[in-house]
Formats: C-alpha cells, sequence, structure tokens
C-alpha cells in the first residue's frame, strides 16, 4: 500500500504546530497503526529529519499509552486502540491525517503527544479504597455477587487512554472518572468511602478543566473497552446522592 | 574470539541473610532478627524506588503507608501503564478454596520443580508462604477477581501443576492488580508521601562510598539530566527480553537500570535464563515490532496439533482427525497441554522443525477449540476467554471460534536478573531488586501465573520488612550533595554518554541495530543453543557494538523530548548485557529448565541437568565493556525438593 500521511507537527508545548505531509510506501495490511508509523519514522531519520513524536509503549492495547487522532476520530475508524488498529482498515491510495488528542486539559507535549496527568490527579483525589498493606481480611470473608464483581470488572477495564476526552465536543472527562467511580463504589470494599471519592474526584475534574457533560455519548463510541455510557449516569447519581447526604449532615 | 570468554572465577557467592531453621519458620524468624525502624524516624528516611509496575507500585505504597519518604519514577507517562498490566492469566495462590490438595507446601514444590531446581528454596518458600496475603490484601483493594454464582471466588489451571490455584480477572488479571497498586500509590501521591516523577528514566546509579545513595535520571520531555539522593535504592524496573528486539514486552521496557547498576558493582545472576513462551501469535512479516502474547490460560481448553505429515498445507478444518499430531497429548499424557511453558514451546520447536509447522513459513501450531466449543459452547468459551479471541481475531484477522488459533513461542520473561540476597539487597549495600528485575525465585523456568505473585509478594511484603533492617543499621548515612566526585563522575558519564550518541550523525537508525541483535540473540541464544552457536554470537557482538558507536545516527537534541536519544541509549546497555548472556549460556554447559543447550539432552530430547557441575546460581561481576567478567558460584542447596529429572509425562 502507498499512502499519502498528513501528521501534525509541533516542536514543543509552546511552539505553533502545523499538518505536515509525507508519503509512505509498502506497507503491508498486516502492519498495525504504530508499525506504519515506524517505517514512517525510519524514513525521516535517515533523510536527515526529526522522526514523529508519538506515544506508545505494548502495543497490545492494554497500556493507554497509544492516543492518536486519525481521520478525525480518537483510536481511528475501529473500536480499538491505536496500536491494535491494522492497516488493512485502510486502502491503498488513501490521505490519512493524525493528529493528537485535543482537548485543553491535555496540553500537547511534542507532535502526538499530549500530558495527560490530569488522568492521575483525579484519581489521586478518591479512585482508591483505602486497605494499607497489610490490613486485610480473609478474602472470602466478603462474599460479593457475582453481578456486582462482572459488573465492577467492566468499569474497571478502563484503561486511561483518554479517547473519551479527545472524542466529546465538550473536552469532558465524565466516562472516565465514572468508570473509576462506578468500579469502586458497586463493590462492598469501597462502601466506606463512598461518598467522599465521589464528590472529591468530580471536584478534582472539574478543577482539571475539563469540558461539562452534556451526554452526546460520543466517548463511549470512541471507548476502546466499551465502558458504557450509563457509567456516566450512575455516577451522577451517586454524586447527587452524596450530596444529600453531605446536605443532611 | 575475543578474550571476553576467558572469565575468572572468584570467591563464592554467599546469601548471608537466608536463616536456617525449618524452612516454614525462615521468614518469620528472618522478620523477628531483622531491625525495625522507629515509625517517627521513618520519614527521616529517603527511599528512591525505580519503576512502578507490580513490584514497584506495591513497594512505593507500602513503604510510604509505613512512613518513609519515597522518591519514585517510571518512564511512562503515568505509572498506571507499566508493562504488569498486560499479564492475562492470572496470580497464583496457596488459598486451597478448591480443597484439591494444594498447600503452601504443594506451591513451593511445584515452583522448585517447574524451576528446574535452580532457585533458592527459602526464597521459594517466602513466596508459597505470602501468596495466600496477597489476594487478601487486592481483595481489599477492590481488585475485581472472578467470581462464582456464590459470591466466592474462582480459580483456574495454569502449566505446570495439577490444582487450581490460578486466581484472575478475565484475561486482564495483570492490569487489574496493578490498577489496585496504582491506586495505593496514587493515595500516598497525593498524601505527599510520595513524590512522583514521570517520564523520568534512571541512566545511572549513584554509589557513595560503597552504598547506593541515589540516581542520575533524564526527564524525557525537557531532556534535563539531574541527580537524586537518598539513603536506600530498590530498582523495580522490570526484565531484560527486549535484548531479543521482539518479545512480548512493551517497547519501552528496557534494562538500562538493571545494567548500570551492574556496572556500578551490583552482580548480575544467571542472565541466560530467560522465559520463551509457548502461545503468542506468530509473526507476520519484517516490520513487526513486537509479539503478542495469548494467555495460558488458553491451553485449559484449546488443543494444541499439528498435522501428522511434512508439508501438509490443507486449511485445518480439511485435516481429518486421525492426520493430526496432537503432539503435547501424545508425549506428556499426564499433563497433556498443560505441561510448563519451557516444555511446550521446546516441543512447538520441534515440531516446525520437523517440517510439520504451520502458517506462513511453517513457523506455528495450531491452538484448537473446537473441542471445546462442542462441549461446553460457544458461550461459555466465550466468557472464559473473550477478550483474548477478539484481540486474536484483531490481530490476524482469524476468526478463531471457526478456525483454530496459530501460535508460536515468543521471548517473554526473564528469570535471570540482579543476585539478591534473601533480604532481596544486591552486592551493592543499600541497593534492592525487586520482581523481575531480580533473580531469585524462578530458578531456570518460570511457573504461569508466578510473575504477579512474585511481584506482589516482594513489593507488598518482602522489601517493606527487610529495607527496615538495613536502614536501621546505617540510620546516620552523611548527607550526599550534587558536589561529591562519586556524583559528579556519574552525571558527567550520563552526559558524555548522551552527548557521543548524538554527536556520531552516522547512517544507521538506532532500530536497525536493535533488530540485529535480535535476530543474533533469537538464533544463538534462543530456544536452543550450542557450543559453537553461543561463540559465533560473541564473535559478533563486539563487532556490532563497534559499529553502533561508528554509525549510529539520533536525530535531534539532548534538551527536547527525543524518542531516538531515548533509544540509541538503551541499545548501548542491551550491546553489552547480550554478551554477558551469551557467556553465561556459553559456561552452563547443561540444559535446565528455558536454558537448552544440545550437547545435554536426554535420550528422548528431554533438558538434561548436570546437578553435580551446575547446581548454583551464577552471579557475574563486571570488569569493563567487553572485558572478563568474575564468576561468583552461589550454591544451591535442596534440603526439602529433591533434584529429579522433571516428569510431566
Amino acid at each position: 500500500m502507498k499512502l499519502t500521511l498528513r501528521v501534525w507537527r509541533q516542536k514543543n508545548a509552546d511552539a505553533e504546530g502545523a499538518m505536515s505531509t509525507y508519503e509512505v510506501d509498502a506497507i503491508s495490511p498486516d502492519m498495525s497503526f504504530l508499525e506504519m508509523l515506524d517505517v514512517l519514522n525510519e524514513q525521516l531519520i535517515l533523510a536527515g529529519e526529526e522522526p514523529v513524536a508519538f506515544d506508545h509503549d505494548c502495543r497490545e492495547g492494554i497500556c493507554g499509552a497509544c492516543s492518536l487522532v486519525i481521520n478525525g476520530d480518537a483510536h481511528g475508524p475501529e473500536r480499538t486502540t491505536t496500536c491494535q488498529l491494522h492497516m488493512r482498515s485502510f486502502r491503498d491510495g488513501d490521505t490519512i491525517d493524525i493528529e493528537p488528542w485535543r482537548a485543553s486539559a491535555f496540553p500537547v507535549i511534542k507532535d502526538l503527544v499530549v500530558d495527560r496527568s490530569a488522568f492521575d490527579r483525579i484519581i489521586q483525589a478518591g479512585g482508591y479504597i483505602t486497605a494499607p498493606t497489610g490490613s486485610a481480611p480473609e478474602a472470602h470473608a466478603t462474599a460479593v455477587p457475582k453481578a456486582d464483581a462482572d459488573l465492577a470488572f467492566e468499569h474497571a477495564e478502563c484503561i486511561g487512554c483518554g479517547a473519551c476526552v479527545a472524542a466529546c465536543p465538550n473536552g469532558a472527562a465524565m466516562l472516565f472518572t465514572s468508570a473509576k467511580v462506578n468500579h469502586l463504589n458497586v463493590l462492598p470494599q469501597g462502601a466506606p468511602e463512598r461518598e467522599t471519592r465521589v464528590l472529591d474526584m468530580v471536584a478534582q475534574m472539574d478543577a482539571e478543566g475539563f469540558g461539562g457533560c452534556t451526554l452526546t455519548g460520543e466517548c463511549a463510541t470512541a471507548c476502546p473497552k466499551g465502558i458504557p455510557l450509563v457509567s456516566i449516569t450512575g455516577m451522577n447519581k451517586e454524586w447527587l446522592r452524596a450530596t444529600r447526604k453531605a446536605g443532611k449532615r | 574470539m575475543t578474550d571476553y570468554v576467558n572469565y575468572t572465577t572468584g570467591e563464592p557467592a554467599v546469601d548471608g541473610k537466608a536463616p536456617a531453621g525449618p524452612v516454614h519458620e525462615r521468614w518469620d524468624k528472618r522478620r523477628f532478627e531483622a531491625k525495625l525502624v522507629n515509625p517517627a524516624n521513618r520519614r527521616k528516611h529517603t527511599v528512591i524506588v525505580v519503576g512502578t509496575g507490580l513490584a514497584g507500585g506495591s513497594a512505593g505504597a507500602t513503604l510510604a503507608e509505613q512512613g518513609y519518604h519515597v522518591v519514585q519514577f517510571c518512564y511512562q507517562d503515568s505509572p498506571r501503564r507499566a508493562h504488569s498490566i498486560a499479564a492475562q492469566g492470572g496470580i497464583n495462590a496457596a488459598k486451597n478454596y478448591r480443597n484439591d490438595g494444594d498447600s503452601v507446601h504443594r506451591l513451593f514444590y511445584d515452583t522448585v520443580k517447574g524451576g528446574d531446581f535452580r532457585a533458592r528454596e527459602s526464597n521459594v518458600h517466602r513466596l508459597a508462604q505470602i501468596s495466600v496475603e496477597i489476594i487478601d490484601q487486592c481483595v481489599a483493594q477492590g481488585v475485581p477477581f472472578a467470581r462464582e454464582y456464590g459470591g466466592l471466588l474462582d480459580t483456574r489451571s495454569f502449566g505446570g501443576v495439577q490444582v487450581s490455584r490460578t486466581f484472575y480477572a478475565r484475561g486482564q488479571t495483570g492490569q487489574q492488580l496493578l490498577l489496585g497498586a496504582y491506586q495505593a500509590l496514587s493515595r500516598q501521591i497525593a498524601a505527599g508521601n510520595v513524590e512522583m516523577h514521570p517520564r523520568t528514566e534512571m541512566l545511572d546509579l549513584i554509589v557513595v562510598d560503597g552504598r547506593a545513595r541515589g540516581i542520575v535520571a533524564r526527564d524525557l520531555i525537557t531532556g534535563r539530566i539531574d541527580t537524586y539522593f537518598a539513603d536506600a535504592v530498590v530498582l523495580a524496573s522490570g526484565g531484560y527480553g527486549n535484548v531479543f528486539y521482539l518479545s512480548t514486552n512493551a517497547m519501552n521496557s528496557n534494562a538500562t537500570a538493571v545494567w548500570r547498576a551492574h556496572r556500578r558493582g551490583a552482580h548480575f545472576a544467571n542472565p541466560c535464563f530467560t522465559q520463551i513462551h509457548p502461545t503468542c501469535i506468530p509473526r507476520t512479516g519484517d516490520h513487526q515490532s513486537k509479539l503478542t502474547l495469548m494467555s495460558e490460560s488458553l491451553r485449559n481448553d484449546g488443543r494444541i496439533w499439528v498435522p501428522k505429515a511434512q508439508g501438509d498445507t490443507r486449511p485445518p478444518n480439511q485435516i481429518p482427525e486421525d492426520e493430526r499430531d496432537y503432539y503435547l497429548e501424545r508425549i506428556y499424557p499426564s499433563f497433556g497441554n498443560l505441561v510448563p511453558r519451557d516444555i511446550a514451546s521446546r516441543a512447538a520447536k520441534n515440531v516446525c522443525d520437523e517440517g510439520r509447522g504451520v502458517g506462513p513459513g511453517g513457523q506455528g501450531v495450531y491452538l484448537d477449540f473446537a473441542d471445546a466449543i462442542r462441549r461446553m459452547g460457544r458461550k461459555a468459551v466465550e466468557a472464559r476467554y473473550g477478550n483474548l479471541f477478539d484481540m486474536y481475531q484483531r490481530i490476524t484477522d482469524e476468526d478463531p471460534y471457526e478456525v483454530p488459533m496459530r501460535i508460536y513461542p515468543a521471548v517473554h520473561y526473564t528469570m535471570g536478573g540482579l543476585w539478591v540476597d534473601y533480604d532481596l539487597q544486591t552486592t551493592v549495600p543499600g541497593l534492592f531488586a525487586i520482581g523481575e528485575a531480580n533473580f531469585s525465585d524462578h530458578g531456570a523456568n518460570r511457573l504461569g501465573a508466578s510473575a504477579l505473585m512474585q511481584g506482589l509478594a516482594d513489593g507488598y511484603f518482602v522489601l517493606p520488612a527487610t529495607i527496615n533492617d538495613y536502614l536501621a543499621r546505617n540510620p546516620h548515612q552523611s548527607p550526599v550533595t550534587a558536589e561529591h566526585p562519586a556524583v559528579q563522575e556519574a552525571l558527567a558519564e550520563t552526559e558524555d554518554r548522551l552527548h557521543l550518541l548524538l554527536a556520531v550523525d552516522g547512517d544507521r537508525t538506532p532500530d536497525s541495530f536493535h533488530r540485529e541483535l535480535g535476530e543474533l540473540m533469537w538464533e544463538f541464544c534462543g530456544m536452543s543453543r550450542t557450543d559453537s552457536g553461543l561463540r559465533k554470537a560473541l564473535e559478533r557482538i563486539p563487532q556490532i557494538r563497534e559499529e553502533f558507536w561508528r554509525r549510529i545516527k539520533v536525530p535531534g537534541t539532548g534538551e527536547e523530548f527525543n524518542q531516538s536519544l531515548e533509544k540509541a541509549n538503551r541499545i548501548v546497555d542491551y550491546l553489552e548485557l547480550a554478551e554477558l548472556m551469551c557467556l553465561d549460556a556459553l559456561h552452563r554447559a547443561e540444559s535446565c529448565g528455558g536454558h537448552f543447550r544440545e550437547e545435554s539432552q536426554t535420550p528422548d530430547g528431554e533438558a538434561a541437568r548436570k546437578d553435580d557441575e551446575f547446581a548454583y546460581a551464577a552471579a557475574w561481576e563486571f570488569t569493563g565493556t567487553g572485558k572478563a567478567p568474575v564468576l561468583h558460584k552461589e550454591d544451591l542447596v535442596f534440603e526439602y525438593v529433591h533434584p529429579t529429572q522433571r516428569s510431566y509425562a
């Protein structure tokens, strides 16, 4: 396959960015999208140019590092991570636009690399269960209904890639935040911190400059792990419940 | 041949911390004898932790909970992305919830045997004891393990064992355990007890007056190189499988932290013990950048086979049952498809070498679920393995519900690593190594679902107990400053190395060198090794190294985000470590576990150990790049599990 790539190039956080056009040839349909970018970068290095910077690590769809907007879609045309997108999803002669996540809470570091540390701070605000090492009771002391365990798992699958934010017209981080709130709040172990968790995480999310949620659902459509839109409804319910409880105290 | 192979043998390596006495009392005894640090004094101690995977994440969180000041580093943009996240299958624990005859002693026995009698009994027994606490800890953190309808935890079987002791969270156990540790760590970051430096890579170790006192690290965004000081340094930087270029490791997993520590005096043990995982997706072409594992749990229900006839190119569904060779079930009737990884990998290589491999290039075998789907229905198979099947389909464009998967072995894990004593301390006082970065628990072959167990055992329970002893015995270390000559030297060496990489301005990319080294290592130091092949590799590696420093091309500068520079710098260390791996493989003229020397096999092609000559861990001391190292042997004593020829037949 022969392809034309239009790639966002930006020297650093302060520099102006622009799209640059490159040609790549002899691309196999079995290559992953990132392997196609490897080909481009080898080409650029040998030509004495700087390779395109992009985040990637496990290349098996689980670490959440890769983060490209491809032809306007977060992670491209398939419902998966960029590293698991293969070139068989494109046609010979295609022109492909490649951009970084676009959101004010995710500033560009270089080219296609963005700063997603806001996500870490949301988790730090309350996305955990307080269980210092050594303090745990026997694992079977509390049975957890299978349905609850499965529900917690479904939300815990979030890989923190940020596609939900990139896809959202408002740049909201509701799906990311709600996935963690639901994961922990549905479990009996998460119950003691149920209210503070949702209140603190939502407050931090707002403080980070993410946009407001208007339930357009783009986030859930882009999510490579299939975190459902009802996750947001679940968090809103938790938040309202916690707010009312806090008001009564 | 260079004189690198003419190594000398030095003083034996001695584990001065392992207590004597009955094996099940040793950990209690050590914990009791270890000195404690008064809680009020803990905040006066700074501990550096490098890496945020299962070992590093759990250690950082736990040390901070105990009151230490932790300064932690990871090269990823977030501690949540460490490569432990990719572990799929599960975590072992001797809970015996199934009432199927499991016990701490059985897990201990299975691990020593699975490691082909090249691990330390004391360490392995401790690991088995701690395994049960890990499950409790993780459940308390909210790790959503798979559960039965009654609400209790589910388990499954893994290779090399006959009990069901593997706890799991669908095919994402590593992810869920890592997020548990990451969340505990996040809580400590928020509390101000952990100072977290993401996108910061350790480039050297600072040793002052014989003790580990800090590290040199580069901020990957700005390129700024800084020094960080502490009372102890913990390396939790993972394994070195990426020496092979193609492996199941993450693209940026690297050996720099452990190799730089080795250069500063930490002995490196059993570097040739690498694990080739039997069930990975075969490569599709020269563009391949990494290999993807399919969890070993698939071998619970999938059946592995190849055609009986050589060069049979019919599609799998047109090959009748009696023309298929379910070779693992045939050769190993009692363990069948669940033999340990080293054995399954070698068997796959053998049938492919016989010309019976399937798929492009004949480098693959079938992993077939047709029987499982007939037996329990597609829905049940989907519930157990759905995400793995999806991943396979995405990568290969084939539907594993309809056509058997094709799999082939790939480099997955490294049992070797920095030599540590029972306290997990290296030969450099104050430098500890935990998780895959050390060598201690898996011998010559790691059993499935034991890496997660070891990483969390080290991080949550072992290190936080043993590091107290070191800090209590060295309470008033004089402060280190940037002006100290040892600090200046480490900093200058790092800066010089990066400047040189940028200055060569040659005509070959970092990846081209990495691929070349990887292919060499796979051919001569991979699944099967020979004296002559290893000598060839040892001849070739210094030549590649020389060419590297003449022809490497790294664009950009050091004062910016520069991924080519990061890569090139890691390759510098691979080019030295690879040499030590080959030398270790050459010197160990026996087969054991994942280390298969063609000269040493039984008449039916199994690994033949030579316990009289090689029942030791080989700890190597660095003497200079390309210079013959010194070998320190730690004799392995087996009081409880008597070494026998492993049999899974």
